[in-house]
């Protein structure tokens, strides 16, 4: 699983008593957003493709349950990069006709 | 219709998850309060790939081949322009509503 070992403790490393570091609050910040949306995109996919692969849960995975789920996640990748530019486009135009 | 850009600069559909404004957070120093909007920004944009990607993969995805063919790749782009079609169709038409009636609740009992 994914493990945040980030926390939330952003001031330690700036010493007793001094201001904190603007840039290194935003990389922490930046490090956490992008595990928030790795998790997010796995726990998605981990969704669909258990919908999509697993019919009657066995004892195990079966080979070609596990064939299916790879399959699935490189495809629930495609689908979100399409997903991701369809949208990209739409805001440029959105923008540009305002 | 009224033409109403939903979506502006920030990216989101409506999806009533509103960022507080940037007011108190980060306000004694700008440099925090830009990153905190660009930032909110872009995870408005990111929160509504995910939800986009999950309805559209409903609705576009059969069996999950080898990869992703051209009628799929089709679907899902039809899919993201419909969805933001129909985000800014509600938008319109609420406000249509509330400007003929005095009270919201009114046009919801219809």
């Amino acid at each position: 699983g994914m493990e945040s070992g980030f926390g939330s403790d952003f001031g330690s490393g700036s010493g007793g008593g001094g201001k904190l570091d603007p840039g290194l609050i935003m990389e922490q910040v930046k490090v956490q957003i992008a595990v928030a949306n790795a998790q997010e995109l796995l726990q998605r996919m981990t969704d669909k493709c258990f919908r999509k692969c697993i019919g009657k849960p066995g004892g195990s995975l079966d080979n070609s349950e596990q064939k299916c789920i790879a399959m699935c996640m490189d495809r629930y990748m495609d689908s979100w990069n399409t997903v991701s530019r369809a949208y990209n486009s739409r805001l440029q135009r959105e923008r540009a006709n305002m | 219709v009224a033409r109403r850009g939903g979506f502006g600069d920030t990216g989101g559909a409506g999806n009533g998850m509103d960022s507080p404004s940037a007011a108190g957070l980060g306000s004694a120093d700008p440099q925090l309060q830009r990153f905190i909007e660009v930032e909110t920004q872009k995870q408005r944009f990111q929160q509504l790939v995910h939800q986009m990607t999950e309805l559209c993969w409903e609705k576009c995805m059969d069996k999950p081949g080898p990869k992703l063919d051209s009628r799929a790749e089709t679907c899902f782009v039809n899919c993201v322009e419909r969805f933001i079609d129909t985000s800014q169709f509600i938008l319109n038409r609420l406000e249509q509503t509330q400007k003929s009636k005095s009270a919201f609740s009114e046009s919801l009992s219809d």
